[in-house]
């Protein structure tokens, strides 16, 4: 019972931190003290945030390197964004607008997880992440060729260009391959923004505390007991990578309704992307939900804020990278932690006393 | 009734027989014994009875219900439950978490993914009776009070029990143990003995075990069946069949 009562007072500081961010923020912003710079950076803020939790679930709760993870919030983003530009004109309240986009992105990027899920997962470690990361370049690439148009007679795809949709003079063409979709509504704000955060966290540390996140945790520690003792490795497996992937979607419908035009970049969705939230993962410590949370708010504001000074920011960033990386996981890192903790010196202290 | 029963069970891995023509019988609540020198096929018949290998040839019987060839999940759901000879617990979950992890399956305390998530009130009244039912049994090996430590940093002795814990979590007919006592010192092993005896009386749990120690299967089985090169080279009660000159000269040496 006593811990219990410990992992739910870690998660409502996890939750706290993410108020008590939001009503700084908004303090700031209503009181004009936030350059614009930073006002823009807070919705991708969160889409990372969202985007490093979800992919905690995967590396550090099911313990499988997925290096696919943009891929799925492509889908989430390009799903949403169809969506609502199709729905621009019926439904006129963004909020209502954006809760049903994000059911759509979510519901498909689910979907794609459980179908690349189910052959992937067969696979373990390094060839896994190779496997994921083909998956993720491959949905990126087929975004970009896809022309999808919607007119009297209802959709119309095409894979060559847009004449070949053979649409009706009245017909509007959504995805425009490589230039990908215009026009579509920008709906999501911060506020938005935060609670989709908040909700992200509520899904996964529930899900690691309750009888599922059990069942995942054991086939991570050690798949052949987990068999022993009657859980079922490929459904429990299947469950956790696409909740994973639904979320990475969830994330992707904030990214795509924070921008006036959708395109599908290496730099947004091809597997930089997905390494850099690995990164974000890796860096607040593997399994660790609060730490990919800040790694994440770490690593994106770090380089904006030292822009000014111009090209040493990168090299700035690669350093705080490294060290943070030997801090965290380095044998003698680890010991010189453990020794000089606060809460040990105090200790020390206490029976000196004595 | 027997509870388990093993026909001419067989296995063969290409070209070479593993087992051959193995029968069991084990009767409900007994301690029975499987020796036998090393790679004379012990574990391999543990991993047909669990459904890890499918047997070539034979039966098993689990109460009667035939469960040959089925996948290990579906085994252990019929009711045998295992530990292994290397220890795998799950090293990263607490001592608790392990035996309530064992307690997957129970039908008390199942509730679905949505449920946890949403943390209904099912959720806290069945994680509720999953603790106490779980220190129910941590008591019972005298590990309640290393129930928040990570499964990993327990010392060995006490991993081995939790093991034991986390198979009788799964609520099981018939307990299967693979070498209990392996890296045990002898103080270890004695209470090792103590607690299967206390097990089996506490459960009226029938256990079939796999040992090299001699003292705890002479001391604690009541029937044996030796193996040598995958075949019965003797079986029947402990006192007779450790008399048997056959199985002096395999096993124990001249």
């Amino acid at each position: 019972m006593k811990k219990l009562s410990k992992t739910t007072k870690s998660s409502l500081i996890t939750y706290g931190i993410v108020v008590f961010a939001y009503i700084f923020c908004e303090i700031f912003m209503r009181t004009g003290h936030m350059s614009s710079l930073l006002k823009g950076i807070l919705v991708p803020l969160c889409v990372y945030v969202v985007l490093a939790v979800s992919l905690n679930l995967t590396v550090g709760i099911l313990g499988e390197l997925s290096l696919g993870h943009a891929g799925f919030m492509c889908v989430g983003a390009f799903a949403s964004a169809v969506f609502s530009k199709c729905m621009m004109e019926t439904i006129t309240v963004p909020t209502l607008r954006f809760a049903l986009a994000l059911l759509v992105g979510v519901v498909c990027a689910g979907v794609c997880g459980v179908l690349i899920g189910i052959p992937v997962l067969r696979l373990r470690g390094d060839y896994l992440a190779i496997v994921t990361l083909a998956f993720g370049e491959i949905i990126k690439n087929l975004v970009n060729v896809i022309y999808l148009g919607v007119d009297s007679n209802g959709f119309h795809v095409s894979m060559k260009d847009a004449m070949s949709l053979q649409m009706e003079p009245d017909g509007l063409v959504i995805i425009k391959g490589a230039q990908g979709i215009t026009g579509a509504p920008t709906d999501s704000n911060f506020t938005i923004g935060v609670v989709l955060v908040l909700i992200t966290l509520v899904v996964v540390t529930n899900l690691v505390h309750s009888r599922t996140g059990r069942a995942i945790m054991a086939i991570r520690d050690n798949r052949i007991a987990a068999e022993s003792i009657g859980i079922n490795i490929t459904k429990y497996k299947i469950l956790a990578f696409s909740i994973s992937a639904a979320l990475a979607g969830a994330a992707g419908v904030l990214y795509a309704h924070n921008l006036s035009t959708l395109t599908a970049l290496p730099k947004n969705f091809g597997y930089n992307m997905s390494i850099m939230i690995l990164v974000f993962v890796v860096l607040g410590g593997i399994g660790s939900i609060r730490g990919s949370m800040i790694a994440a708010v770490v690593l994106t504001l770090l380089p904006e804020l030292l822009r000014s000074l111009n090209e040493y920011r990168m090299l700035i960033y690669a350093v705080v990278l490294i060290a943070t990386m030997i801090f965290t996981w380095s044998p003698s890192a680890i010991g010189f932690r453990e020794r000089y903790s606060p809460a040990k010196l105090f200790h020390k202290r206490e029976k000196g006393v004595q | 009734m027997a509870v388990l029963e093993v026909k001419n069970l067989g296995i063969s891995f290409g070209g070479l027989r593993a087992v051959d023509d193995f029968n069991l019988e084990v009767e409900k609540g007994q301690l029975y014994g499987l020796i036998g020198p090393n790679g004379a096929g012990k574990t391999t018949i543990f991993n047909m009875l669990t459904g890890v290998y499918k047997p070539t040839d034979g039966k098993i019987l689990l109460d009667g219900e035939d469960i040959t060839g089925k996948p290990t999940i579906e085994i252990n759901k019929e009711g045998i439950a295992r530990t292994f000879q290397n220890i795998r617990l799950f090293a990263d979950l607490t001592v608790l978490d392990n035996v309530k992890a064992g307690l997957h399956n129970q039908k008390e305390y199942i509730y679905s993914t949505l449920t946890g998530i949403l943390r209904l009130p099912r959720y806290h009244q069945a994680e509720h009776a999953m603790d106490e039912r779980a220190m129910e049994l941590l008591k019972v090996f005298d590990l309640d009070g290393e129930a928040s430590y990570k499964a990993s940093n327990l010392p060995y002795g006490k991993q081995r029990k939790l093991e034991i814990a986390r198979a009788l979590a799964t609520n099981p007919k018939l307990l299967l143990l693979d070498e209990p006592a392996a890296g045990m010192n002898p103080n270890e092993t004695q209470e090792l003995m103590d607690t299967i005896r206390f097990v089996r009386e506490e459960f009226k749990m029938t256990i079939l075990l796999i040992e090299h120690d001699m003292k705890l299967v002479a001391g604690i089985c009541e029937k044996l069946t030796v193996l040598n090169f995958g075949q019965v080279l003797a079986c029947g009660e402990t006192s007779e069949v450790l008399k048997d000159p056959k199985v002096i000269t395999a096993y124990l040496g001249e």
